[in-house]
């Protein structure tokens, strides 16, 4: 019997997901943000900001520059907390219907620990996402992801401290991201999500001054699709958990090439800013695209890259 | 608060000096949903480069159908949107942020610079329907008279009395706007509502302080989303640590709650 609708059902370990696409984190706020002018109800899931055991302010303005076919930003990781978090905003998403991944940041293995226990308990929380680039404050501030023994430590203790699933997710400011993806596979990673943002930097020259108080920013957007895919693409034949593609996902056909390359899902992130609808968009295109292909199963699409 | 996202077509194009635009814009939903001192973000380019949405005030709303906004061509952004022409549509996100909170029965004193002029045409039309015209003050100071006049227009038409200031002296005070205070000062307290270069808010601010006035204040910042998503838009509180962000609670800020660098 032939489907009508290409099935779009996927699963990231046990997250089981309507269709591949998701929020990236930091860029959808906690949801509510969008609830205006996106069906919420039709994402795959949504990830949050990044939550910290306490809140942080974030950085000094300016946090935002604007680059070629990209952006820099330096939040600093402002964030409501988990206690806030859990009281203020999650309530609301509780009852969106869809997965919610909270992703999760900390200075030390020991608040990596903390947060992943709390959420543990927490019914409303479909996954955790562990994101790994922040600063290792007891390592001298080297990034706990461009170290395979730091990104084994933290993978193992939320491990430990979580049985829901876990997505680790990549800093691409490394040599070979296949080392770290599978040194976190091996710590019992459910998944990976990669990239974050690449480490960038723009100048004024009239001022003399870097644009962004923190001088440098993670890069995101369009700009930075290519290693994006690139990166995606070495590390799905590195590992053998599921992979979800993030970076600079604009359209459909820029998600398509992300599950060509073996990404199970994908996560748009700075294009939600550009064009709001845009998530929806991507599921509607993601849809065409498969039935273009006579592909009954978005399955069928994964890693259906011909080299 | 809801927010739409619109493709709207393109009503009238008004080149009012030679880098003043005014832009009419078709848009149901936004011009039923707007208040004075919210903005729309507007994405000038097809295509990825440049890549981020413009923040622009509202200027004015028929209330049913059309909404204006009035800009300067500065970088390339704003010389791409020069280049639209009635007929074409833009994509447009809003109505956004906080508006200007109106006191009604309250003496008023509106002070603007440069485009910061343009939301405070809105604020005064709207204002008209509990204000008495002669409980309303209006300050405005840009570079030139040719940059100035076809602004205060849009306030005199309203019954308005304007005062104005001019960097070059060709028309009205030569000098700041802050200036055309002064002869106020002796005045029972108005609320101030103002809008305009970050050095002139800081001095209004300042003054309003002095005279013990109340102060509502619209911010500028670099925005990323316009929907509180990104976080970029911060600006520092004035009491305690961490930034107000201007997309979502402001742009328009009590001038006590924020800190004058
Ligand atoms: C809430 C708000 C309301 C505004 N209302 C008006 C208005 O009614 N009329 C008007 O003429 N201008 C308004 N502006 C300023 C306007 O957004 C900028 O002039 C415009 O974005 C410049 O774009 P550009 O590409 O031409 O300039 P660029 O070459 O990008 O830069 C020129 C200047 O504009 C600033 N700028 C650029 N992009 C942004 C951005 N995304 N957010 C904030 N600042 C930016 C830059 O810091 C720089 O100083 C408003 C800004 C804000 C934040
Ligand atoms: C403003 C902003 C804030 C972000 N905040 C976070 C965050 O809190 N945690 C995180 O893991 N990634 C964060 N990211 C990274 C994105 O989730 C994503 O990995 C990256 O932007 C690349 O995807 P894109 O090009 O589609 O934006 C942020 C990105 C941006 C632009
Ligand atoms: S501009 Fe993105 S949060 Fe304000």
């Amino acid at each position: 019997m032939a489907l009508v609708k290409p099935d779009l059902q996927v699963d990231i370990g046990n997250l089981h997901l309507q269709n591949p696409v998701m929020t990236a984190s930091g860029t959808f706020g906690y949801g509510e943000e969008f609830a205006s002018i996106v069906d919420l109800s039709r994402l795959g899931a949504i990830v949050v900001k990044g939550i910290s055991v306490v809140p942080r302010v974030g950085n000094s303005p300016p946090r935002v520059a604007e680059t070629a076919c990209g952006m820099l930003n330096a939040i600093g990781l402002e964030n409501v907390g988990v206690e806030r978090f859990v009281s203020e905003k999650l309530p609301y998403l509780r009852n969106v219907n869809v997965p919610v991944v909270v992703n999760i940041l900390g200075d030390t293995t020991e608040e990596y620990q903390d947060l992943a226990s709390q959420l543990n308990d927490i019914p409303e929380v479909a996954a955790i996402e562990v994101n790994i680039s922040c600063p290792n404050v007891k390592k001298g501030g080297v990034a706990f992801g461009t170290d395979p023994e730091m990104a084994q430590t933290v993978t193992r203790t939320v491990r430990e401290n979580c049985s829901k699933p876990i997505i680790v997710k990549l800093s691409p400011n490394v040599t070979d991201i296949t080392v770290i993806a599978k040194a976190v596979e091996d710590a019992g990673a459910d998944a990976v999500s990669l990239i974050n943002t690449i480490l960038g930097m723009a100048i004024n020259t009239g001022r003399r001054r870097p644009v962004l108080a923190n001088v440098v920013g993670g890069l995101s957007g369009p700009a930075i699709k290519p290693i994006a895919l690139r990166m995606v693409w070495q590390a799905a034949n590195a590992v053998n958990i599921p992979i979800v593609g993030i970076g600079g996902i604009c359209s459909a056909q820029d998600a398509v090439e992300f599950l060509l390359a073996g990404a199970s899902a994908i996560q748009v992130g700075t294009a939600n800013f550009i064009n709001p609808r845009v998530t929806e968009e991507v599921i509607d295109g993601i849809r065409e695209y498969l039935i273009g292909q006579k592909m009954e199963s978005v399955q069928e699409c994964i890693g259906a890259l011909k080299v | 608060m809801e927010s739409f996202q619109e493709k709207s077509e393109i009503i009238k194009v008004e080149q009012l000096t030679d880098d003043v635009i005014r832009l009419t814009l078709h848009s149901q939903a936004i011009a039923k949903a707007t208040l004075p001192g919210q903005f729309v973000m507007i994405k000038v380019s097809g295509g990825h480069d440049p890549l981020l949405r413009r923040p622009f005030s509202l200027h004015r709303t028929d209330g049913k159908e059309t909404v204006q906004i009035l800009y300067k061509v500065l970088g390339r952004g704003t010389k791409i949107l020069s280049e639209f022409c009635a007929g074409q549509k833009l994509d447009i996100v809003g109505p956004l942020g906080h508006g200007f909170t109106i006191k009604k029965d309250k003496p008023t004193c509106l002070v603007g610079g440069g485009m910061g002029i343009a939301p405070l045409l809105f604020l005064a039309d709207t204002m008209l329907n509990s204000l008495e015209p002669q409980n309303i003050i209006v300050l405005l100071g840009a570079q030139t008279k040719a940059e100035l006049e076809p602004l205060a227009g849009g306030f005199e038409k309203l019954g308005l009395v304007v005062e104005t200031a001019t960097d070059d002296g060709s028309l009205g005070h030569h000098g700041f706007v802050i200036d055309l205070m002064d002869k106020f000062e002796t005045d029972p307290s108005r609320e101030m509502y103002a809008c305009g270069p970050y050095p002139m808010m800081r001095a209004v601010a300042r003054k309003s302080e002095i005279l013990g006035w109340n102060c509502q204040v619209s911010l500028e910042t670099m925005m990323a989303c316009g929907l509180a998503a990104c976080l970029g838009c911060a600006y520092p509180r004035k009491y305690g640590s961490g930034y107000v962000h201007v997309c979502k609670d402001g742009p328009v800020f009590d001038s006590e709650e924020v800190l004058w660098l």
